[in-house]
């Protein structure tokens, strides 16, 4: 069932499976991301969609199936080589260094690029995110949540990614840092670089995503576009509230 | 005047010991509880080698040393995959394996009666038969271990190493590769481990297993802990107060049957009252989680 087209395939899960010891966590589950596409992925606790991403970015063993990016497989890739691939992570609760300056979270980001490309990128994300020029200087421990949760963003930035995987980046911030965040993936996803999306806040997720893959108990049970899912009555049901 | 050069070289000796860990543990984050195992490696390589092939002590330490950094490379794969408290007591349990393994290879280490006649260090073809003489080879060690470890907590390679210890998952997102860093930390902190175990068995002269018990381990963590996680100035602070502080029981008059249990006792209050009040250690850095 292909629904939404736009650009090349850029990431392709294959009927992949996870399992945590003897436990499954995904069954035989597939998703892809073209390139310029936002996707969300959408469940309930413990339906796998963390673990859908974590597989992407190599953090947990992918015991079936096959991950492509680019046509190639990453599936026995190691995280950090994934980041050189092209793909960068923002971790859920943000995982930031607090006793380092905002500066110096971004910067830590880019510590594999050259330092030329570095100070472009700071440029760059600097004036994506006004809000932190004026707290460049501030430990990023004394940060709001929504302002790491920015921070955090901008550090995978910094890596210059083809694709962005944020999980849970709407975890903990206030209503307003939740609009703000998701305005500022609408403007990254506009100036190039694909998201893949795993979120609680299923309405604002699929709002702002082209495609959505709804997960129930370690597989995928529904797959549109973010606006049929929007409307479909099984999704109001289940997780919008009626 | 002897007595107290003596202490010096045991304590200079619990320095490395200490520096080396403290880059595990205090720079990297990795609780590991086994590392008088690479002392005792590094010891009897360089015994060994000295007592049956003549081989002279010097050529001894450093094969030593590269000894117990092959071993640091089998303790530190489990390490990869394990976290937190498995991890302790993953390495605890190598601790007590080499210990076994030194107490029962009867062929090879004589086992529990030890191995006597250990040649000191010469050098230019003289024996370093003085205290002092053998303090200054200490010292120059401590010297080496000291700048070594400094240089790299404060390279850029040290700066990863903390980084995994402040946030191992920030630091797989920014693309570290956790894991080598990891391997790397604990080949490192093998290597001068297995210095300081040399440097012992070539001092006493004479070593068995019961200096490698898994208390001794207890000890190091306790000097790393005490002077401070990720400090180089609190390894040789806690290493020296350490080491001191027993032997002034030896002045109270106590008799050395009640005084080394009594040291055992200390240090284990101390740990608990550390990590109660000061978990951060005298000068550290970084605190237990």
């Amino acid at each position: 069932m292909r629904i939404w087209e736009k650009g090349e395939r850029l990431l392709e899960a294959k009927s992949i499976s996870v399992y945590y010891g003897s436990v499954k966590a995904i069954e035989d589950v597939s998703f892809s991301v073209n390139a310029g596409e936002i996707v969300a992925m959408i469940g309930p606790n413990g339906a796998g969609k963390s673990t859908a991403l974590k597989a992407v970015f190599g953090m947990v063993d992918i015991r079936s199936g096959d991950m492509l990016f680019n046509n190639k497989s990453i599936k026995s890739l190691r995280p950090d080589e994934h980041v050189s691939e092209g793909i960068s992570l923002v971790p859920e609760g943000r995982h930031l260094f607090p006793s380092m300056t905002v500066i110096e979270n971004l910067e830590i980001g880019a510590f594999q690029q050259k330092n030329s490309s570095a100070k472009e990128e700071m440029e760059k994300v600097l004036n994506l995110f006004p809000l932190l020029k004026d707290k460049k200087n501030h430990k990023a421990g004394s940060l709001s949540t929504g302002e790491q949760q920015l921070v955090a963003l901008g550090r995978a930035l910094m890596q210059k990614p083809k694709l962005i995987l944020a999980d849970e980046p709407s975890l903990g911030l206030s209503p307003s840092y939740v609009d703000i965040i998701f305005d500022k993936l609408i403007e990254i996803n506009k100036s190039g670089t694909s998201v893949l999306l795993v979120e609680q806040n299923a309405r604002m997720a699929l709002e702002i995503a082209h495609r959505g893959y709804v997960f129930k108990i370690g597989s995928i049970f529904m797959e549109d576009t973010g606006e049929n899912l929007l409307k479909s009555e099984e999704v109001k049901r289940a997780f919008l509230g009626g | 005047m002897e007595y107290l050069l003596h202490i010096l070289i045991i304590s200079g000796i619990y320095i490395i010991l200490t520096l080396s860990l403290n880059l595990i543990l205090g720079y990297t984050g990795i609780p590991a509880l086994g590392h008088i195992a690479f002392a005792c490696v590094g010891a009897y390589t360089s015994s060994l080698l000295a007592l049956n092939y003549g081989i002279s002590p010097w050529i001894g330490l450093v094969i030593g040393a590269c000894f117990a950094s092959l071993l640091g490379v089998v303790v530190g794969f489990p390490s990869i995959r394990l976290k937190g408290d498995y991890l302790a007591l993953a390495t605890f349990g190598f601790g007590v394996i080499v210990y076994s393994v030194s107490k029962n290879w009867v062929d090879l280490t004589r086992g529990p009666m030890g191995l006597p006649g250990i040649p000191k260090f010469s050098f230019l073809g003289f024996e370093l038969q003085p205290v002092w003489a053998y303090l200054i080879l200490v010292i120059f060690f401590v010297g080496l271990t000291g700048v070594a470890i400094n240089r790299i907590a404060h390279s850029p390679f040290g700066r990863i190493l903390r980084s995994i210890r402040d946030d191992e998952i920030a630091s797989l997102s920014i693309g570290t590769n956790v894991n080598k860093y990891k391997l790397v930390v604990f080949v490192i902190g093998a290597f001068f481990a297995g210095i300081a175990g040399s440097l012992y068995a070539h001092y006493i002269t004479f070593i068995d297993p019961s200096s490698f018990t898994v208390m001794e381990s207890i000890a190091v963590l306790l000097m790393v802990v005490f002077g401070g996680m990720g400090s180089i100035k609190g390894s040789f602070i806690g290493a020296l107060v350490l080491v001191i502080f027993p032997e002034m029981l030896r002045f109270l008059g106590m008799p050395s049957s009640i005084a080394a249990p009594l040291r055992q006792m200390i240090y284990g209050l101390l740990l608990i009252v550390l990590m109660l009040k000061r978990p951060q250690g005298i000068i550290g850095e970084y605190r237990f989680k």
